[in-house]
């Protein structure tokens, strides 16, 4: 491959504050127009500030053109196929962002009283009332700002369930392929992690999960799960786990972001979990924002609710001839208290309220299917030529939304790691599938289609793989040192770690 | 078919023959029976795209937003006008739509911003470490005091009354998992009571935590304030408000370890609450117990400047259960709007808004505290939010203000029950003076009118003309 610099490749990173010149500016600011005092008059002179921090300036036209220049060196869902395992990469409608930035919504003060946003209070509701019936659980709480949030939350709230029966239970049972996300929360929570084995369908090892729970008697508070696990397998021992874990008097929690394999097929709650954390940017086609924003509601069973978070969305009925009002319910004795400001992620929550009347009980359903439909086409289609041989499946059977490869045969014929497939992906015009996750298969790729993908993608990915598969017969070094194509290539991540540079020196004005 | 999904009959049919089953319903069987819903959901049939439009814009016309009022309400967040460019670029779909930058090669745009956020964000606090963003204020303030434990090895918080509400409930939520004590001590005059703070700090005291300006509006001493915890050996966590950072000394000079706050405020809409974005900056010798998200300065194999997730070795992917902290996202989409809103007002234009809001909020005080039956609730000095007390339930002056299409501010008795008859006042660029002197009128005219009415408390609230529906 010729190592020509792209046009992108030849510009240079420069960032904003390296763009600034003093003097330049892009706000026209209101005149102050009221009686001007001297500001050591109103506020001490020792707590006021000598330099105003070094911000850039720089006027709008640059402005723009800099940040439409920054975002041509990002890939992004709307450029093409995006198979991240576990992330959910669906569809963004833009629809949601039109009723999302309605002023009704997007100025709506959150401290606004209730009686003066009754139509903000029945949206939450709504919404809590859809991913109720979603989840198989009677009520939910918006309030978790994310997954791992909703995590922390689960947790409090078993932490409380138990407190309210005079119980102190001290363990978290995690399979040891979760997410890194759950023994973190079981951490922050106060708990100590007890690592469940998993057994080779992705399962939880149900000898294990026994012994652990005698192992640890009366001290188990909780057991997190994700079902479809991790390989994308439904574990059919779900209701015994259940079972075995409410005899022990622990909770079962619900890890929801593979949620989507399930959608009006079959619910948590009928599976016997008592908590449920909803990725909304997931499932619920929450743009992600290159990091952020979503939220992480969650559902919960009868015995969890007086716990929940509060304020608490609440329907009143009506008297005197008023229809039924919306309020926030601030009187919740047993509630575990607040997450985070205010009444949660309202902006998210529009967007994904807007999906669900969009795609109504039946539409939900038909997405689940075809991403199950979608995974299942794209595995078999790797299961095929080069892609069968080098990069097996980790557990050969029907998936659910999403499957796994182990890219080990292809190390050791190829010498290529699932690092070197993955960026040499980059150059096809793909995001690569999560890599290395989970890591109880070798070097693995863990691939999730989503049901907005077209059957055209699905061939096209199946057919970049296929070729850098037969390329790498030849010429191995052409994926160990990709990519070519990318704004950058492959990074120094090491030394950001080891002399890491967090911030941009600035001159000395 | 949906909308949003493509897969024609004859589509599924190749795809099905592909897999070797003969049905979709085939591949669902891998659920036991009794778990299969075997029943439609009950949720309403999809619907087009114009008819969601309108029974999501139906739900938000029944909300007095702050187009259809006039806002003063701020206690954490505020009506500040977000300028055209901030919605122009984070709807670019290269913003909107990516995951987090796990690839970086092809995540360059999103990392830079981080890394010109976390500039931005550590020129504000002046503190040199800068994370790319956390979920919001509140529970940035819990995050701060987990550090801090990690930190001191201690197991107890002193935190101010003057510290938002949201964010004292929220720690003494996290507080219960972690299992640390929270200890409060209270206002004096509108501020932190010096004294009793320096009482409340001890050799366990893990880190001591205070707002400025603080939720009654206030500007802390911090310095002052703060010498306590140096004492001692705590954290001194400072939560601030990133606007008024523009006038006031940042908390990197006044011995802060930890500067955090709530982000909307710059580049961000009210939402009814969020999204929005947390932002956490601290001193180096904290870099490694960081939460969330860190973009680094580095180089490609052909020694280009590049951008990557730095010290991933504290996150939750690679630690585990010893990671620093549980959260993943960067509220990155937030934090860019607050990049360009910050790159927009500019050094000049940042300062001059900073100056603008203390000298209005002056004005403000001064023309409501002139009101019969309104009186200043402390006389510390203010920037940009003020407290009053009135001579007339809260409540129902509000309601009377709001007749006026006014939001007069924010009623503190359910927080502060000390202050059952106080009323916080914020004030942004948007509030003119001549709705600073409207304002001044109404609250005239409906104070007088509740005035000896019976307390707000013994009265239920009146259902507004036309109800809800």
């Amino acid at each position: 491959m010729a190592l020509t610099e792209t046009p992108m490749q030849a510009e240079r990173a420069r960032t904003i504050f390296e763009k600034s010149k003093r003097g330049r500016r892009a706000a026209t600011l209101p005149s102050t127009e009221v009686p001007e005092k001297p500001l050591a008059d109103l506020i001490p002179s020792n707590l006021l500030r000598s330099e105003p921090p070094r911000l850039p300036e720089i006027a709008e036209p640059e402005i723009v053109r800099h940040y439409n220049r920054l975002s041509r060196r990002n890939f992004d869902l709307d450029s093409g196929f995006y198979p991240l395992g576990s992330c959910t990469m669906k569809h963004n409608p833009r629809l949601n962002e039109r009723v999302a930035a309605l002023s009704g919504h997007a100025r709506l003060h959150p401290a606004q009283d209730p009686r003066r946003a009754q139509g903000a209070l029945e949206l939450m509701w709504l919404l809590q009332e859809s991913l109720s019936e979603i989840c198989g659980l009677p009520h939910v709480s918006l309030q978790p700002s994310a997954g791992s949030h909703g995590e922390l939350a689960g947790l409090l709230l078993t932490r409380a369930y138990h407190a309210d029966r005079g119980e102190v239970r001290t363990k978290v049972l995690a399979p040891d392929t979760s997410h890194g996300t759950n023994p973190a929360s079981v951490t922050m929570a106060g708990y100590e992690v007890v690592k469940v084995a998993t057994n080779e369908q992705g399962g939880v090892e149900m000898d294990d999960l026994r012994a652990k729970l005698a192992e640890n008697e009366g001290e188990v508070a909780c057991l997190m799960l994700t079902n479809p696990n991790t390989l994308g397998v439904f574990d059919e021992n779900i209701a015994e786990i259940a079972k075995l874990i409410h005899e022990a008097g622990g909770t079962l929690y619900y890890d929801g972001a593979n949620l989507n394999a399930v959608m009006g097929h079959s619910r948590p709650g009928d599976m016997g979990f008592d908590i449920v954390h909803v990725n909304l940017h997931k499932s619920f086609s929450q743009p992600h924002g290159g990091g952020g924003p979503g939220a992480g509601p969650i559902a919960v069973s009868d015995r969890i609710e007086p716990y929940l978070p509060r304020p608490q969305v609440v329907r009143r009925e009506g008297s005197n001839g008023h229809g039924p009002a919306f309020d926030l319910d601030f009187e919740r004795p047993k509630s575990i208290g607040r997450l985070r400001g205010f009444q949660g992620n309202f902006g998210v929550f529009v967007r994904s309220y807007a999906y669900i009347l969009s795609l109504g009980g039946d539409g939900l359903s038909e997405a689940s299917e075809i991403a199950v439909l979608n995974a299942n086409y794209l595995k078999a289609r790797l299961a095929e030529g080069r892609a069968g041989e080098r990069l097996p499946i980790a557990f050969d059977r029907h998936c659910m939304h999403e499957f796994v490869l182990s890219g080990k045969p292809m190390k050791r014929d190829l010498g290529l790691a699932t690092l070197d497939l993955a960026k040499r992906l980059l150059d096809f015009g793909f995001h690569p599938p999560t890599v290395y996750f989970p890591l109880l298969v070798e070097e693995a790729l863990m691939v999730e289609p989503t049901e907005t993908e077209t059957k055209e993608s699905l061939d096209a990915f199946a057919a970049a793989v296929e070729q850098i598969l037969a390329e790498a017969e030849d010429n191995p070094d052409l994926a160990r040192n990709a990519p070519y194509t990318t704004p950058v290539r492959r990074l120094d991540e090491v030394k950001a770690t080891r002399q890491p540079i967090v911030r941009q020196p600035l001159p000395v004005s | 078919m949906t909308r949003y999904t493509s897969a024609t009959p004859d589509d599924r049919r190749q795809m099905l023959d592909a897999i070797g089953v003969g049905s979709a319903e085939e591949l669902f069987e891998q659920i036991p029976e009794p778990l299969r819903l075997g029943r439609p959901l009950a949720l309403p049939d999809g619907m087009g795209e114009a008819e969601v439009y309108e029974r999501l814009a139906a739900l938000a016309e029944r909300n007095a937003d702050a187009e259809a009022q006039v806002c003063f309400v701020g206690a954490g967040m505020y009506d500040h006008y977000v300028p055209a460019i901030v919605d122009a670029i984070t709807s670019r779909s290269e913003f909107l739509t990516p995951y987090t930058p796990y690839q970086p090669e092809i995540s360059q745009g999103g990392l830079q911003v981080m890394f010109e956020f976390q500039t931005a964000m550590s020129e504000l606090t002046g503190l040199p470490v800068s994370n790319a963003g956390l979920y919001e204020g509140p529970s940035s303030v819990a995050s701060a005091g987990y550090l801090a434990m990690g930190a001191t090895k201690r197991k107890r918080f002193v935190v101010s009354r003057g510290v938002h509400p949201h964010s004292r409930e929220t720690l003494a939520t996290y507080s219960v998992g972690y299992g640390a004590e929270v200890v409060e001590v209270g206002l004096d005059g509108g501020l932190t009571d010096a004294a009793a703070l320096a009482e409340a700090v001890d050799g366990e005291t893990a880190a001591v935590i205070l707002q400025s300006p603080n939720f009654l509006g206030a500007v802390e001493d911090v310095e002052a304030l703060g010498a306590a915890a140096k004492e001692h050996g705590a954290l001194l966590v400072v939560a601030c408000d990133p606007i008024t950072l523009s006038v006031l000394k940042p908390p990197g000079e006044c011995g802060a370890d930890i500067a955090l706050g709530e982000g909307q405020p710059l580049g961000n809409r009210l939402d009814f609450g969020g999204p929005s974005f947390g932002f956490f900056c601290a001193t180096e010798a904290q870099i490694r117990r960081m939460p969330g998200r860190i973009a680094g300065e580095t180089e490609d194999v052909d020694g280009r400047r590049g951008f990557v997730l730095a010290l991933q070795t504290r996150e939750q992917h690679i630690r585990r259960e010893k990671a620093t902290n549980n959260i993943c996202t960067a509220q990155a989409l937030n934090a860019l709007g607050a990049m360009v809103h910050l790159a927009w007002l500019g050094r000049q234009g940042f300062r001059e808004l900073g100056e603008l809001l203390v000298q209005r909020t002056a004005y403000a005080r001064e023309r409501l505290a002139a009101v019969d039956g309104v009186e200043l609730l402390h006389a510390a000095p203010v920037a940009r939010e003020f407290a009053v007390r009135l001579d007339a339930p809260v409540e129902r002056v509000l309601d009377r203000v709001a007749e006026r299409g006014i939001a007069a501010g924010y009623p503190l008795g359910r927080e502060y029950p000390e202050f059952e008859d106080g009323l916080l006042v914020a004030i942004t660029e948007r509030r003119t003076k001549a709705q600073i002197d409207e304002l001044a009128g109404v609250l005239d005219a409906a104070v007088a009118a509740e005035r000896g009415a019976f307390p707000s408390h013994e009265h239920a609230k009146a259902p507004l003309p036309g109800g809800a529906s």
